[in-house]
């Protein structure tokens, strides 16, 4: 697994993440996309450091964290494999990809397998209706899913 | 002349493949020592043509499609930098039945410029219509777009020169342009296609936007799950910065206007205005209570204008050719024309502009070409999740905001997702209870705890428990969360669930009746 950094290491990269951000209009956001572009996800150390620069409560920053799908309070796997799951997919039967990748990965969505290769994720529309089912793989979008290209992912994420 | 060849660049043309195949034409170009420019344009919106290579040619440009790393070498030996046959020839792209059937004027360049490059951006028509409005008035060029007819492309379909004339006269020592580019519905695209594909034509219009009501600040709300929009986007934002389109002096103008693109965070209530402010000034992306309206009180407590990619994006044209051109398409109140996604299990699956005033049968069977899968269409959910679901009984419905409202409708941001016969629609209904309650913001109570027992209740009516009595049920609660609701996630929840109940009542049938009618 991912060595956690120190904590007073944690808060000298925030600061100054927090320092770059901090003119912005409205900063929080974009310092926690790059808090957790630094560290792969938002540490909790980090956040006391923010609620300080930012003059505003702990619980605040808190409740923006948690209140965000796309920030991690832990590492993901070295690949992160979101498969989507909204109607458009649905009606190209992502049902039964998920249940496929699922069994291929031996994980289920939010999980992350044991040797920590890959992060399986639920994301609902990539835009990529026109070609569902969709999924992306490390930030790489891939449409019309079907069991060659799944075998094909399953095979890069576990080597 | 070096030959050009375009190569899309779209997200969705990459998930077919057009990396590798931009990949393998490089090789092959430098393995036979010819020497090429390589374009990255946008999507024509063919999802099924693409990967779609173009040429151009003495004889104008010319379509291979869909063009797999394999048929390269072959294209080459057929002499397609000429436009020579091969079995993936398409000829000129706007023959193509799908794109000339069209009438693009939001669209007009996207998948036919370089995206990045502010020159072809001008060639094609690009900063006319900024040119025009600076030598207007404010009010002149709100007339303008009031006059046009445009409305909300969003969903909501509020007239948007209203909207600007709010903020025009409402004072503020700072002013705002909010773009909402928060595409979260599933079955549309047409945001994402045109900040990949034409980014420019989104800065004039919120430049314009920003002349028109005396904002000096823009900003694009870009979803995370679309990094190749937000790439573009910033990229484009830079280029137009140096070449003086942004700035202190929007094109030598006394005027001053500069933008910024933000990216959320995976929030789906956040494509809500109040919810996508609050998420732009720092804040979880909770819906506000209206009034105040953003246009007095949006963004830092600001005059603000928020609108959708599409509204804004199609107000270049209307300042170019003139609201009398723009309202010519159309019907009834809904005028100009309208950027259809069709998408899900559909043969012919893309973007197709055309006038207001298609029916739903015409989109699905006509253009779509029925289902990909080959089997009957079932329903067709028109508007994203919060969206009804259709019948083919209703497929005589013309795509027109009041006509999609009066048969329990919407046409939301204008996706439609096609479902075969073997769609359960229980499910799909079960599924929209289940999204709201994901996606909730948590405020009001109906949208908060009515979602989480919308599928509870549904649970019970798949398990044949007190069927009659649950329905009953489910009617009620989604009574209450339409008129309760604070925003349109828990308002318009209801839309799928009660159009899959009323058109489709034998998949809410106790299970053994449903096992024993299959």
């Amino acid at each position: 697994m991912t060595m956690q950094p120190a904590s007073t290491e944690i808060t000298s990269r925030t600061a100054a993440i927090i320092q770059e951000m901090k003119g912005l209009e409205g900063p929080l956001l974009p310092i926690l996309h790059g808090i957790q572009e630094e560290f792969g996800h938002v540490p909790k150390d980090a956040l006391p450091v923010i609620a300080e620069a930012l003059n505003i409560s702990r619980a605040e920053v808190h409740g923006v964290v948690s209140f965000y799908h796309d920030y991690r309070s832990h590492p993901a796997g070295r690949h992160v494999l979101k498969l989507c799951q909204a109607e458009s997919c649905q009606s190209m039967g992502s049902d039964a990809i998920a249940a496929k990748l699922k069994q291929l990965l031996g994980i289920g969505f939010h999980e992350t397998t044991r040797d920590g290769s890959v992060t399986l994720e639920p994301v609902y529309c990539l835009g990529l209706c026109a070609c569902s089912p969709a999924a992306m793989l490390d930030g790489e979008v891939i449409g019309r899913l079907d069991d060659e290209k799944l075998d094909e992912i399953v095979a890069e994420v576990l080597s | 002349m070096i030959p050009r060849i375009y190569i899309p660049g779209d997200s969705g043309a990459l998930a077919l493949g057009a990396e590798k195949v931009a990949k393998a034409i490089a090789g092959e170009l430098a393995e036979r020592g010819i020497e090429a420019k390589i374009v990255r344009n946008g999507s024509r919106g063919a999802y099924f043509l693409e990967p779609m290579v173009e040429v151009a040619t003495a004889n104008g440009r010319i379509a291979y499609g869909p063009v797999k790393p394999s048929d390269v070498k072959s294209l080459f030996d057929s002499g397609f930098l000429t436009g020579g046959h091969h079995k993936r020839w398409l000829g000129a792209p706007d023959k193509i039945p799908f794109l000339a059937k069209q009438t693009r004027l939001t669209f007009a360049r996207c998948g036919v410029t370089d995206p990045l490059s502010l020159e072809s951006y001008k060639k094609h028509g690009g900063l006319n219509g900024l040119m025009n409005a600076l030598a207007l008035t404010p009010a002149a060029i709100v007339a303008e777009v009031t006059e046009s007819g445009l409305r909300g492309r969003g969903g909501a379909g509020f007239p948007t020169g209203i909207k600007w004339k709010t903020v025009l006269d409402t004072a503020g020592d700072r002013k705002y342009i909010v773009c909402n580019a928060d595409e979260g519905d599933s079955g549309t695209f047409a945001d994402r296609m045109i900040m990949e594909g034409d980014p420019f034509v989104l800065i004039e219009g919120m430049t314009i936007a920003g002349i028109a009501t005396g904002a000096t600040k823009g900003f694009v709300y870009v979803r995370s799950e679309y990094p190749h929009a937000v790439a573009a986007m910033n990229k484009a934002v830079e280029i137009a910065r140096k070449a003086g389109v942004l700035g202190a002096s929007v094109l030598g103008s006394p005027h001053a206007f500069d933008m910024e693109i933000r990216v959320g965070a995976g929030a789906y209530v956040c494509g809500e205005e109040t919810a996508l402010l609050d998420s732009l000034e720092g804040k979880r992306g909770m819906v506000r209570a209206k009034p105040p309206l953003p246009a007095h009180k949006g963004l830092f407590g600001k005059p603000t204008v928020i609108n959708n990619v599409i509204s804004l994006a199609s107000v270049p044209v209307i300042m170019d050719k003139g609201a009398a051109f723009y309202k010519d398409f159309g019907m009834g109140r809904s005028r100009g024309t309208i950027p259809v996604q069709i998408a899900g299990n559909v043969k012919f699956a893309g973007l197709f502009e055309a006038a207001f005033g298609m029916t739903l049968g015409e989109i699905v069977d006509e253009i779509g070409g029925g289902t990909a899968t080959g089997r009957p269409v079932k329903a067709v959910q028109v508007g994203g999740p919060l969206g009804a679901y259709f019948p083919r009984a209703l497929f005589d419905t013309p795509f027109d905001y009041e006509a999609f409202a009066a048969k329990d409708g919407l046409i939301g941001h204008a996706g439609i997702v096609v479902f075969d016969d073997t769609a359960d629609m229980l499910k799909q209904a079960r599924f929209a209870m289940e999204f709201c309650a994901i996606e909730s913001c948590g405020k009001c109570t109906p949208c908060r705890i009515g979602s989480t027992r919308g599928v509870e209740t549904i649970d019970k009516l798949a398990a044949g428990i007190e069927p009659e009595k649950n329905l009953a049920l489910v009617t009620d609660l989604c009574n209450t969360m339409k008129f309760g609701s604070l925003c349109a996630l828990g308002g318009f929840t209801p839309y799928p669930v009660m159009s899959s109940i009323t058109h489709f009542p034998d998949d809410f049938k106790p299970a053994p009746v449903r096992v024993a009618a299959e």
